[in-house]
């Protein structure tokens, strides 16, 4: 049962408030696109083990979605931040950096 | 014999007498008594029988770690399976029966798989599985079922007619167990500030401590304790709750509690039992310890019982398993018993010590009272079939032929003590092996881990690994200063103890006869032979031989059997202990009840349930009900003596013929609004969106990325900036979050937002031909053709009620479908019957709804869809932009897969006899595939009987099917046969469409 702080309202939500949405930060390939980049959008996830961007939303507390990393393996989480983020941002990255000295963004 | 002492029993209260029952026969004891100390007074030593051989059995422990003495209680809708007598408290009227035995508990005919026991050794059932293959479904298996499972599971139809409940708590520290340690921790979390809930499982504080005699801080643990209680109590930020275990640990500082609230007494005033969840800062555990029996010849008899279990019984109960008894330890602690039992005035035939020497203060003290020691010494032997009559003593290291005969009555062992670290380890907190006290122990460097990556899990006293009194108290400064809280250590004055042997097997040379007759796991009739042959056979790992010899898979997850049969397996693998490693363990510490998981959450409390506003109307009418999502819609309105199909077909042939009406308040109602709403409206559905003109009504197509079809329904422009959206019943909720992920997280620019008001609004279809009739009737604004054509919404007054009207048809019929403020439902619900009553007004039922949009070949979704159709394999062309740059789907439809022709695509079909087509009938094809079974080229998505056109009408998707207009092809039936069906047009009904454009 985690706990997630939801960055919009700041509560700390129970998982049975929270609706997981996936890996985080994908980019999106409509029309135009080809099979290989289609394909890596729709369908290929690295299934990490260990530190982890993912969507989550909030769904029965205050309805909106925000993005959270962490460790997938421990299930410690190094920080929330809001949906409206193409990229993890820089404090969240020092947080991870400063429990994991060893990850990199790849 | 098992009987009272005239003295002793601190837990009891002498004056008062409880009567109970045990195999129909009534028994005396007291109140503060278990159901385990009142059966020993009354010389109930046999409680039941094992489960694999039927062996006799008798109580061996003193708590919830007891894997014997399991028995049923209550009668009728209380009856409950598997009940450990030791953790039962006696009240007034109290019924137990014993389990497991055939025909009675003192004549088992089951005992004979004892005497065929080398035919059912160690993995027996696996074995049994591959050879005689036969065997196993004729001979094997029927006698199994007859013979497995301990307690007869509760009728099927009976309903617990007890109350249980859920309770949330957040806490900065839960506290599990209120030994010492327990109590101490508490103290200082509670002066310090702490929000502190201390649970303690069973009905009294002190644990251990009052039964052995500690002296704490100068006082006796039990004067100790009740000052500790009181100050406790006295605290606004303790809360104290007995009869509580915290039974299981979680992630990030969640954990399960379970309180026994009505067992003791039972009432129908308060629930049952009550479940906590708990989100605590920290949970520290002070779950003390479980001795642990030794394995010797005969070790399972009725009357060999846990040393520390013995004088539980004595001190606590005043009861003694025995009038003469023999001790067997490993370790000083076990002589606390001898001097228990001596002090009680029960005779101890002697103390029997596997070590060489025993020094200590506890054995000086056992020699001053004249009780003889036999050190270096085993137990090879005990005698008696149903209870102890003498145990057999003869040298522990080696055979020297010699032994000594020694009558008893019971038997007091001790094998050491393993900490309860079960809560540490729920969540992954990792064990050292202890050499000095041969025992698992926390490693603090590996605790189990919280969101903040930190360990949220401490544990204190015999938990720790402080198993003698002085150690406890300073695991509990120690670890609670840790954690910032200041904690004095409290001085505890035990005796010295010299450090066990660690004996696993005795005596130590015992041979296959022996090792045969040394129980390890007793409620599963796991012996140390079965570990060692599962060993000999190849099982390395500690999970498999736990699965494959079932040690510790009873009802008691081997708590008694875990480390000794570990040890047994790396003693025969010639591995350490530590390298052999433990089970997992898993919640809940012990069983809980079915009861408390559910809570409330049963009958209408089981979910929560949508009513629309005209709801109460449906069942006052007796309509037929079904759930659609968390909605309950009325299937059909059948009248006195009417099938539900004869109702279905009378509620259709009123709507053709003149006039029908549905509550459709269920259907899901979104407002999609802003400046940027009509680009969004592009990319949620496949038609073109942006050119609706307001006032006007679009049938769309909403598709995944995947581009599959997920939901449908009517789009009404309200104006330039807002459009509302029509779901599905079910799909509401569903496609509101897809709307606001997109717009949260992709498009997070754009000017738009969303409202679900689907249960704003109540919304009725009035449908038929005399529809328009009706709406005039009730007057107030124009709906004739002309004014509000089809596909057309109007705003205004029908009959004084504020309408939003759309011309819109699921049926084929002339239609309108009305919303009205929700409030208004019901009102507007009567009006509309009462002026309908001059045109039979009939209200339908989902299923006429389902029948009505079959004839006119519409698709539902969820039946002509499944998640992996595409609205081109519906003939939904029309309704997909070729205009668009982008849509969501659109992208995934351009898969070359999703583009080729060669696809099942929706026909409809009729059968040239005229019958319905079994629901998920396939067409089948020529040939068999890989399997043998039959290939098949299509398959039915609806299919009902019409009664518009008196015949089985269906729509299914076939390959390539709209090509194949006219043949003749054939579906399966369940029992084997095959129908002959036409490929024809879906739409079976006035495909002109000329009746719902009057």
């Amino acid at each position: 049962m985690l706990t997630l702080t939801c960055p919009v309202c700041g509560v700390d939500a129970c998982e049975t408030e929270l609706a997981a949405g996936g890996e985080a930060h994908l980019k999106r390939y409509g029309p135009g696109s080809s099979d290989d980049q289609f394909e890596e959008y729709m369908f290929m996830r690295p299934n990490v083990k260990g530190v982890h961007f993912e969507r989550w939303r909030h769904a029965m507390g205050c309805g909106k979605w925000f993005l959270a990393a962490r460790d997938t393996a421990t299930l410690e989480v190094f920080g929330t931040y809001p949906a409206q983020t193409l990229e993890p941002p820089a404090d969240i990255l020092k947080a991870i950096k400063a429990k994991r000295p060893d990850w990199s963004l790849t | 014999m098992s009987t009272r002492l005239p003295t002793q029993g601190r837990l009891i209260d002498r004056s008062s007498t409880v009567k109970f029952t045990f195999n129909g026969k009534w028994m005396r004891g007291h109140a503060g008594d278990t159901l385990a100390s009142a059966l020993l007074a009354n010389d109930q030593m046999l409680v039941g029988r094992s489960f694999k051989y039927h062996r006799p059995r008798g109580i061996v422990a003193s708590g919830g770690e007891e894997p014997n003495a399991l028995v049923n209680l209550g009668r009728h809708k209380r009856h409950e399976p598997n009940q450990r007598v030791t953790t039962t408290e006696l009240f007034d009227k109290l019924e137990a029966t014993s389990q497991n035995h055939w025909p009675s508990l003192e004549f088992d005919v089951g005992a004979v798989n004892a005497m065929v026991s080398r035919f059912l050794p160690a993995g027996f059932y696996y074995k049994t599985f591959m050879f005689p293959r036969a065997f196993w479904k004729h001979v094997f298996e029927p006698v199994i079922r007859q013979s497995a499972g301990l307690g007869a599971a509760p009728h099927p139809e009976t309903r617990d007619p007890d109350r249980y409940e859920h309770f949330y708590a957040h806490v900065d520290m839960v506290i599990a167990g209120g030994g010492i340690a327990g109590l101490m921790a508490a103290l200082a979390s509670g002066r310090a500030g702490k929000r502190v809930l201390l649970v303690e499982q069973s009905a009294h504080w002190g644990g251990r401590a009052p039964v052995d005699g500690d002296v704490v801080d100068g006082q006796s643990a039990e004067d100790w304790v009740k000052n500790a209680v009181e100050e406790l109590e006295k605290m606004e930020n303790v809360s104290l709750r007995l009869r509580t275990q915290l039974s299981g640990v979680y992630d990030h500082g969640y954990a399960l509690a379970y309180e026994r609230i009505g067992d003791h007494a039972p009432s129908e005033e308060s629930p049952r039992h009550r479940l906590w969840r708990i989100r605590a800062g920290r949970i520290v555990a002070a779950t003390g310890a479980i001795e642990r029996p030794l394995s010797f010849p005969g070790n399972d008899k009725p009357g060999v019982m846990l040393a520390g279990a013995v004088r539980d019984y004595i001190v606590n109960y005043g009861v003694t398993p025995g009038d003469r008894i023999v001790v067997v330890t490993n370790n000083d602690d076990g002589y606390r018993t001898a001097l228990t039992a001596h002090a009680a005035g029960v005779a101890v035939a002697c103390v029997v010590d596997p070590r060489p020497t025993a020094d200590g203060d506890l054995p000086q003290q056992v020699r001053a009272l004249n009780i003889p020691v036999r050190t270096g010494a085993a137990i090879s032997k005990v005698k008696g079939l149903k209870r102890v009559v003498s145990v057999r003593v003869q040298a522990f290291a080696e055979d020297d032929g010699g032994y000594d005969e020694i009558p008893c009555d019971a038997v007091a062992m001790s094998g050491g003590w393993s900490p309860v670290v079960h809560l540490w380890s729920h969540c992954g907190g990792k064990l050292n092996w202890d050499e000095g006290q041969a025992c698992f122990v926390p490693d603090t460097d590996r605790p189990p881990t919280n969101q903040n990556g930190e360990g949220y899990v401490t544990c204190i006293g015999a938990a720790a690994g402080g198993l003698q009194g002085a150690a406890a108290a300073k695991t509990v400064a120690d670890r609670m200063s840790a954690l910032g809280i200041a904690t004095e250590e409290v001085p505890v004055q035990t005796a010295n103890e010299a450090l066990l042997a660690p004996v696993w097997v005795m005596p130590a040379y015992a041979g296959v006869k022996k090792r045969a007759k040394m129980w390890l796991d007793f409620q599963n009739d796991v012996k140390v032979s079965d570990v060692m042959l599962a060993a000999q056979e190849g099982y390395e790992s500690v999970e498999h031989t736990k699965r494959y010899t079932t040690l510790g898979m009873a009802t008691d997850q081997g708590k008694l059997s875990n480390i000794n049969g570990l040890a047994v397996l790396a003693e025969a693998l010639d591995k350490g202990i530590p390298q052999v490693g433990t089970t997992t363990f898993r919640p809940p510490y012990t069983p809980i009840s079915m009861g408390a998981i559910a809570g409330e959450a049963k009958g209408a409390l089981f979910q929560p349930l949508r009513r629309t506003p005209i709801h109460d109307w449906h069942e006052a009418q007796g309509a037929y009900m079904e759930p659609v999502g968390h909605w309950r819609r009325p299937y059909c309105f059948p009248r006195d003596g009417e099938s539900h199909e004869d109702a279905v077909n009378r509620e259709i042939d009123a709507t053709r013929r003149s006039l029908g009406l549905l509550d459709a308040s269920t259907l899901g109602k979104i407002i999609v609004k802003g400046p940027d709403a009509p680009k969004f409206m592009g990319m949620l559905y496949t038609n073109m969106m942006s050119s609706l003109k307001p006032g006007k009504c679009r049938y769309g197509l909403m598709c995944n990325e995947n581009g599959f079809l997920m939901d449908d329904g009517v789009v009404v422009r309200l104006d330039e900036e807002t459009f509302l959206c029509h779901t599905t019943s079910g799909g509401a909720d569903t496609v509101h979050g897809w709307m606001e992920d997109w717009l949260q997280c992709e498009w997070w620019d754009w000017k738009v937002y969303t409202a679900n008001v689907t249960e704003q609004w109540a919304q009725i279809a009035v449908v038929g031909p005399n529809a328009r009739k009706l709406l005039e009737k009730l007057g107030g604004m124009d709906v004739s053709k002309d004014t509000l054509p089809f596909m057309q919404m109007a705003e205004g007054t029908l009959g004084g009620f504020d309408a939003r009207v759309f011309r819109i048809s699921f049926s084929g019929e002339l239609s309108y479908e009305i919303a009205v403020p929700a409030s208004q439902g019901r009102a507007f619900w009567d009006a509309l019957h009462e002026a309908g009553a001059e045109w039979n007004a009939t209200p339908y039922g989902t299923e006429a709804l389902h029948v009505m949009r079959a004839e006119k070949g519409f698709i539902m979704i969820g039946d002509e869809t499944d998640g992996t159709v595409i609205p081109q394999d519906l003939g939904l062309n029309w309704a997909i932009s070729k205009k668009k740059e982008d849509f969501l789907g659109k992208r995934g439809q351009q898969r070359t897969f999703m583009a080729s022709e060669d696809r099942w695509q929706l026909v409809g079909l009729e059968t040239v006899d005229g019958s319905v087509l079994p629901d998920g009938s396939y067409c089948v094809a020529d040939g068999k595939n890989a399997n043998g079974q039959a290939n098949v080229q299509g398959r039915v998505t609806s299919t009902y009987y019409s009664p518009t056109l008196a015949r089985g009408i269906s729509m299914g998707l076939v390959h390539k099917g709209p090509d194949r207009m006219g043949e003749v092809v054939e579906f399966n039936t369940v029992d084997g046969g095959r129908v002959k069906t036409k490929i024809v047009s879906p739409v079976f009904y006035d495909p002109e469409g000329e009746k719902q454009n009057v």
